[in-house]
C-alpha cells in the first residue's frame, strides 16, 4: 500500500477527481490548503499599505492505494492537473504499513 | 306716520323671530328688502374668505404632506448609513476575527445614543440655550410634538427631532475607525456617550442650534457655512479619531504584521449604501422637499463621483493599478467633503470639491499616515477629518448666493462671489471644532482609561474582539 498526496491547483479538482473516478479509484480526501512552492506569491495594495501574499490556495488530495495501482493514479493526477505553467503543484509518495476499516477492523488492502 | 308704521312691522316681525316660526327664512328676506345690494357683497366676501383659508390650509398641508414625507425618507436613509452602511464598510476593513465586533460599535450607537437623544441630549443640542449649548427645555422630548418648531416651519418638531437623532449616532461610530481592533467594548460605550455629550451637543448648538455662535441662518454671530455636518460631524469625528488613534497606540503587531481587509466586498457593499445614504443626509438637510433639497442631492451625487475619479486617477498613477477599495473610499471622500457644501453650490462647484477631495484624501491616508505611524486603523481622520476639513475651507470659496441666498437676498457668499471674510469664517469654523474636538476627547480618553482601562488586553487583543467581547465568531468555519 501506498499514500498518494497530491498539491493541486484548486480549478483543476474536478478534472482530476473524474479522472481517478475513471480507472476505479474508490476513495479520497480532500482538503483546502494553502502554501507556495517555487511559484512564490503576489503582492496585493490596500490603501497604499503592501502586503506580500506567500501562500495562495491550493487542494491537496490524499489517496491510499495498493502497490500496483500507483503508476496509474500518478499517471490519472499528471494528466488531469497539468497546466503548464508555474503553480501546477506536487506529487508524494509514501509507504504505508496499514489500514484499517473501522467499521468492521477489516486490515490491509481489503480495507481500501 | 309713516315710521311708525316700519316701527311695528319691525317689532312685529322681531317677535315672529323670537317665536322661531320661519325665523331664518324670513329674517333672510327682511334683510334683503332693505339692502339687498350691500348684504349680497358681505355674504360673497365672507365665503370668498372662507374659501381663500381653506385653500390656505390646503396648501400648507399639502406642503407638509410633501415635507415631512421626504424628511422621514432621509431619517431611514441616515440611519441605514450606520447601519449597514457603516458597519460593512468598517467590518470589512478589519481581521475576520474583529468583524462583529467592530460591526457592533457602530450599532451599539443605534441603540444608546438613541435612548439618551430622548432623554437629554436632543434638549443640550437643539433647546433654547445660549450661544455655545442648548438647555434643558426639551428633555425627555418635553413640547417636541407634532407642531412644527423653530427649525423646520413645515415638518413637525419631532420629525426634526429624529432626523437630527440619526446625525447623532452616526457621528461617533465614524470614530470608531481609529481605534478598531483594539477598544475594550464597555471603554468604547463609555467613551462615545460622554463624548457626545461633551463634544457633539456644543458643535450642533453652534453651528445648527437657535442662536448658535457659528450659525450662519438663524443670527449667529460668525457665520460659518455647514449645510450638512461637515464641521458638526466630519471635523469632530475625524479630529477626535487622530487624537484617540495617538492616544491608544498602534494595534499588537502594527505595522509589521500584515492586517489587511478581511472582506472588501463587504466595504463594498457598505460604501455603496453610504453613497445611496447620504442623499438624505444631505439633501435632507434642507429640512423640506424644495428645489434646495435638489440641489443639495445634485451636488451630493456630482462630489462622490468626482472624488472617485479623483483617489483613483492617483492611485492609478501612482501605483499603477485603480483598486475597488480606491474606488470606494475616494466616493467616501467626495460625500464628507461635499457635505457642508452640499446646498450652497452648483453641480460644476460640487465637481471641483469632489476632485480636490479624492486626491487629497489619498495622499492623507496613504502617504501622510505612513510618514508619521499612526494607526489610524480603517483612515477615519484621513478621510473624514481631511476631507471635512477640505470640505468646510471650499465651501467659502464656491458658496453661490444664487443656490442658496442665506445672507440675504442679493449678497455675495463665497470668495468667488467676492466674499472673502466667509472663508475666514470658515476657518473659523474648523479651528473651534478642532479646539473641542481635541480637549474634549484628550479628557475623556484620560478619564476612561483610568477607570474602565481604554484597551483589551494582548491576549484578548490576539483572539480578536469578536470572540474576548462579545463570546461569539463572524465566521464559523466548523459548521
Amino acid at each position: 500500500m501506498q499514500k498518494i498526496e497530491a498539491v493541486i491547483q484548486p480549478s483543476k479538482l474536478d478534472a482530476v477527481k473524474d479522472a481517478l473516478v475513471e480507472i476505479g479509484v474508490n476513495g479520497m480526501t480532500i482538503l483546502e490548503a494553502r502554501g507556495h512552492g517555487r511559484q512564490k506569491g503576489h503582492t496585493e495594495v490596500y490603501r497604499g499599505r503592501e502586503y506580500s501574499v506567500d501562500l495562495l490556495p491550493k487542494v491537496k488530495l490524499e489517496l491510499v492505494v495498493a502497490d500496483e495501482q500507483v503508476d496509474e493514479v500518478v499517471q490519472a493526477i499528471l494528466t488531469a492537473a497539468r497546466t503548464g505553467t508555474i503553480g501546477d503543484g506536487k506529487i508524494f509518495i509514501s509507504k504505508i504499513d496499514e489500514a484499517i476499516r473501522i467499521r468492521n477492523d477489516e486490515r490491509g488492502e481489503i480495507a481500501l | 306716520m309713516e315710521s311708525m308704521r316700519v316701527a311695528v312691522v319691525k317689532v312685529f316681525l322681531g317677535l315672529l323671530l323670537m317665536l322661531g316660526v320661519g325665523g331664518p327664512l324670513l329674517a333672510g328676506q327682511s334683510a334683503m328688502a332693505q339692502t339687498p345690494a350691500v348684504a349680497g357683497q358681505a355674504e360673497r366676501l365672507s365665503a370668498l374668505e372662507k374659501q381663500v383659508a381653506a385653500n390656505t390650509a390646503a396648501a400648507a398641508s399639502a406642503q407638509t404632506a410633501g415635507d415631512n414625507g421626504w424628511m422621514l425618507v432621509s431619517a431611514a436613509l441616515v440611519l441605514m448609513m450606520s447601519g449597514p452602511g457603516l458597519a460593512l464598510f468598517y467590518g470589512g476593513l478589519v481581521r475576520k476575527k474583529n468583524v462583529l465586533g467592530t460591526m457592533m460599535q457602530t450599532f451599539a450607537m443605534m441603540a444608546v445614543i438613541t435612548i439618551l437623544w430622548a432623554l437629554v441630549i436632543y434638549s443640550l443640542a437643539f433647546g433654547d440655550g445660549n450661544s455655545f449649548i442648548g438647555g434643558f427645555g426639551n428633555i425627555f422630548l418635553h413640547g417636541v410634538g407634532s407642531a412644527p418648531g423653530v427649525y423646520a416651519s413645515t415638518v413637525p418638531s419631532q420629525t426634526f427631532m429624529v432626523y437630527q437623532l440619526m446625525f447623532a449616532i452616526i457621528t461617533p461610530a465614524l470614530i470608531s475607525g481609529a481605534f478598531a481592533e483594539r477598544m475594550k467594548f464597555s471603554a468604547m460605550l463609555t467613551f462615545t456617550v460622554l463624548w457626545t455629550f461633551v463634544v457633539y451637543c456644543p458643535m450642533a448648538h453652534m453651528v445648527w442650534g437657535k442662536g448658535g455662535l457659528l450659525n450662519a441662518g438663524m443670527g449667529g454671530r460668525i457665520p460659518c457655512l455647514d449645510f450638512a455636518g461637515g464641521t458638526v460631524v466630519h471635523i469632530t469625528s475625524g479630529t477626535s479619531a487622530l487624537v484617540t488613534a495617538i492616544f491608544m497606540g498602534r494595534r499588537l503587531g502594527f505595522p509589521k504584521e500584515p492586517m489587511p481587509p478581511h472582506s472588501v466586498v463587504l466595504s463594498f457593499i457598505g460604501a455603496c449604501l453610504l453613497w445611496v445614504g447620504w442623499f438624505g443626509f444631505n439633501a435632507g438637510s434642507a429640512l423640506s422637499a424644495g428645489t434646495l433639497a435638489t440641489a443639495a442631492f445634485v451636488a451630493t451625487h456630482f462630489g462622490a463621483a468626482a472624488a472617485a475619479v479623483g483617489w483613483s486617477a492617483a492611485e492609478w498613477l501612482r501605483q499603477g493599478k485603480a483598486s475597488a477599495l480606491g474606488a470606494i473610499s475616494g466616493a467616501v471622500a467626495g460625500l464628507v467633503a461635499i457635505t457642508p457644501a452640499a446646498g450652497f453650490v452648483t453641480p460644476m462647484s460640487a465637481i471641483w470639491i469632489g476632485l480636490l477631495a479624492g486626491v487629497f484624501c489619498y495622499f492623507m491616508v496613504v502617504k501622510v499616515k505612513s510618514f508619521f505611524g499612526y494607526d489610524d486603523s480603517l483612515d477615519a481622520f484621513g478621510v473624514h477629518g481631511a476631507g471635512g476639513t477640505l470640505g468646510a475651507i471650499l465651501t467659502g470659496v464656491f458658496a453661490n448666493s444664487a443656490v442658496n441666498p442665506i445672507l440675504g437676498a442679493g449678497k455675495p457668499i463665497g470668495l468667488l462671489e467676492g466674499n472673502g471674510g466667509q472663508v475666514l469664517n470658515q476657518l473659523i469654523g474648523i479651528a473651534i471644532a478642532m479646539s473641542i474636538s481635541v480637549v474634549g476627547t484628550l479628557i475623556i480618553l484620560f478619564l476612561v482609561d483610568k477607570t474602565i482601562g481604554l484597551r483589551v488586553s494582548e491576549d484578548e487583543e490576539r483572539d480578536g474582539l469578536d470572540l474576548s467581547q462579545h463570546g461569539e465568531e463572524g465566521y464559523d468555519w466548523a459548521h
